[in-house]
């Protein structure tokens, strides 16, 4: 099968749902002739004009909630974020109109839009422009949220988020977007809430989100080596959560490594690690449970303060061998 | 140069009557800016800065021009392309191409880079990477002014394309209801990333904008550093004796791509040539001072040699600098 770089994967997705379904637009700084601040909207405005594909001036209070009241009025928008640090300036939008609107409302209203959110650390961005801050959508009742790890998951997960009726989160990772995987030309949807076991293994379980999956699944390549079976478990979306599969998974093994790139305290794979403790697959525990998260420090400039600052595939190799012991 | 940009400096020189010392320390430093930003060109391209940074060639008359009046103990806030700003404000060249090399002897120990450079003690209370950020954080060094009756003044540097922000309009309400020392200064360099200005407001200037918030307004030509100084001048002066903000719209142009990735397919390279030939900032001082006599060509050459070994001297001193250590990962985050 051909190979396309999870930002292709994005725009084709973006595309064939725009060509599909006449109310999907886009709207955003920059995604014009400059294709966004990434590339990822490279060329739609040519196939879609100005009307479809709808430059806005740098306002992100005024796009996100023009955003939620055109979906709750019948359009299905994608507001694009530059940066999803910026998300903080839509945060109103977002938390206290899109997400509650439908119960508040008393069901009588919906909010079908998808905010894309370039996230993460890796580029040299620095403190304003690197967080991963996922793990506060998680936090808001009416919201999903979605973080796919490679090309392939990005096309059919975003393409199931356009069509959900619900406002979705759609965090996608700076330093993934070059990054090519095999990816079918038609359009297919991965619905939201369904876990994907990246890598099958007996020994431990790494449940990994985003760019930290890529990690898990070359630290078990290491650890292949030294003939330890390591099985990853990639949520793809945070809500809905498929505790089914990560549940099977920590039965399976009895020992269990949460890795993620957000500041380890309270970001996601605390959620996790709750989980997983409140139900029974704890009395199949050999170890405590361990986790990986991000320092609990802003993001540096300095390269190899940045680096220090996100776990690497040495720490979760290193993770998994306190797993076991060894 | 047209003869009609030449008549006003012309004219402005006199008015203002400013000292041959200062007129020579500002053209300096316009050259300064401009030669720090060409070296960091090349630093970036032999790879040896990390991330993005915006450069503000193009536009060293407004950032030297509206520091002007202002004494160290005023205050800044600046924008993600804040390099002239602090430079003009008196930041030194050295920690600033340190924080670049993201060495520990940078203003930030390396940890913020170019979109983080701030000094306190020269009154720069930061670079900024979200648009319009300064604004409600210059209003609020304002108000600690007139809380304290400490007689600072702050200017707010932002690009046209913060104007659209609603922390823009927010500030400027607040800092005219409150009456605050503060200067709001716009450099208008008719884009905002791709965003032509023209495209992004339905207005004929920003300056008009003031006027919702009763603050008085007015656009100038931003390259004309005489010019800038005038408008600033009068601007810091009414905040110094209580009267309240201003808003200054002066027009710029910024030679470089908004980043280092950016191809600018949202301009010609007509517009930017033009903007080069005739209305270069740098040209436009030099040719004033050479004409009423307060410059040689021969100074000017001097002064250029000047800045050419000052940026030299602090590529070196950050080079050589140490990078921070491993454990102030975890350092300064709380006091
Ligand atoms: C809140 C926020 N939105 C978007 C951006 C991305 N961004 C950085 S600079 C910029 C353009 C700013 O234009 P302008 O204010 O005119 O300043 P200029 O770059 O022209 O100096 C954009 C969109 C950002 N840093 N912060
Ligand atoms: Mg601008």
């Amino acid at each position: 099968m051909r190979e396309i770089s999870y930002s292709e994967a994005v725009r084709e997705s973006m595309s064939q749902m725009m060509r599909e379904d006449e109310d999907v637009y886009i709207l955003g700084e920059d995604i014009g002739v400059y294709g966004g601040a990434f590339g990822v909207t490279s060329g739609m405005i040519d196939e879609f004009g100005p009307e479809r594909v709808r430059i806005t001036p740098i306002s992100e209070a005024a796009i996100s909630g023009c955003a939620v009241g055109s979906a709750m009025t019948g359009m299905r928008p994608i507001l694009e974020i530059q940066f999803s640090d910026f998300v903080v300036i839509a945060m109103d939008n977002i938390v206290n109109q899109a997400a509650k609107m439908r119960y508040m409302f008393g069901g009588k209203a919906k909010v079908p839009m998808v905010v894309r959110l370039p996230s993460g650390s890796g580029a040299g961005f620095a403190a304003q422009h690197s967080q991963s801050l996922e793990a506060w959508m998680t936090h808001i009742p009416g919201l999903k949220v979605v973080q796919p790890s490679n090309a392939y998951d990005a096309k059919g997960l975003l393409a199931a988020a356009i069509k959900d009726d619900n406002p979705v989160m759609f965090y996608e990772h700076k330093m993934l977007y070059n990054v090519k995987s095999e990816v079918p030309e038609e359009l297919y949807e991965i619905p939201l809430g369904v876990a994907d076991i990246k890598r099958e293994g007996k020994d431990v379980t790494i449940i990994a989100t985003g760019l930290m999956v890529n990690r898990a699944l070359e630290a078990a390549e290491q650890l292949a080596a030294e003939g330890i079976d390591v099985e990853v478990i990639d949520p793809r979306t945070l809500v809905p959560l498929d505790e089914k599969a990560i549940l099977q998974s920590v039965k399976k093994t009895g020992r269990v490594l949460v890795a993620y790139e957000a500041v380890k305290r309270n970001g996601f794979g605390t959620e996790i690690v709750s989980l997983i403790a409140e139900s029974d697959a704890f009395d199949y525990l050999d170890a405590p449970i361990l986790r990986l998260g991000g320092a609990e420090a802003p993001i540096p400039y300095n390269p190899e303060l940045e680096k220090a600052a996100i776990p690497q595939v040495h720490d979760i190799y290193q993770k998994c061998l306190e797993l076991l012991n060894r | 140069m047209s003869n009609q940009l030449k008549g006003v400096s012309n004219q402005l020189i006199n008015e203002l009557n400013l000292e041959k010392h200062d007129l020579t320390k500002m053209m300096y430093d316009m050259i300064l800016i401009r030669k720090f930003e060409e070296n960091l060109k090349q630093l970036y391209q032999q790879g040896k800065i990390h991330g993005t940074m915006h450069l503000c060639i193009g536009q060293e008359a407004t950032a030297v021009g509206a520091c002007f009046p202002l004494t160290k103990e005023d205050k800044i806030t600046s924008t993600h392309r804040g390099h002239g700003h602090s430079i003009a404000k008196g930041t030194d060249v050295n920690k600033m191409v340190a924080e670049l090399l993201g060495k520990v002897t940078g203003y930030c120990k390396g940890k913020g880079g170019s979109m983080h450079i701030a000094d306190m003690e020269v009154g720069n209370l930061g670079a900024n990477g979200i648009v319009a950020a300064g604004l409600p954080l210059g209003t609020g060094a304002a108000l600690t002014s007139q809380m304290k009756k400490l007689g600072y003044v702050v200017l707010c540097f932002f690009g046209d394309g913060a104007t659209n922000e609603g922390a823009f309009h927010e500030s400027l309400n607040l800092a005219s209801v409150w009456n605050l020392p503060i200067v709001f200064f716009c450099e208008n360099n008719l884009y905002g990333m791709s965003g032509s200005i023209k495209e992004m407001t339905n207005i004929e200037s920003i300056a008009v904008r003031g006027a919702s918030y009763g603050i008085p307004s007015e656009t100038i030509d931003g390259n004309d550093i005489l010019e800038v100084i005038k408008a600033t001048t009068a601007a810091v002066e009414r905040a110094r004796h209580n009267n309240g903000p201003t808003l200054i719209e002066a027009n710029t142009y910024r030679w470089e791509g908004h980043s280092r990735s950016d191809a600018r397919k949202y301009r010609t390279r007509e517009e930017e040539k033009e903007w080069k030939k005739s209305n270069d900032p740098i040209e436009r001082f030099k040719t004033v001072l050479l004409e009423n006599g307060i410059i040689t060509e021969d100074d000017f050459a001097e002064l250029n040699e000047k800045a050419i070994k000052q940026i030299q001297d602090a590529v070196e001193f950050a080079e050589s600098s140490e990078s921070p250590s491993l454990d102030t990962l975890m350092t300064d985050i709380y006091v």
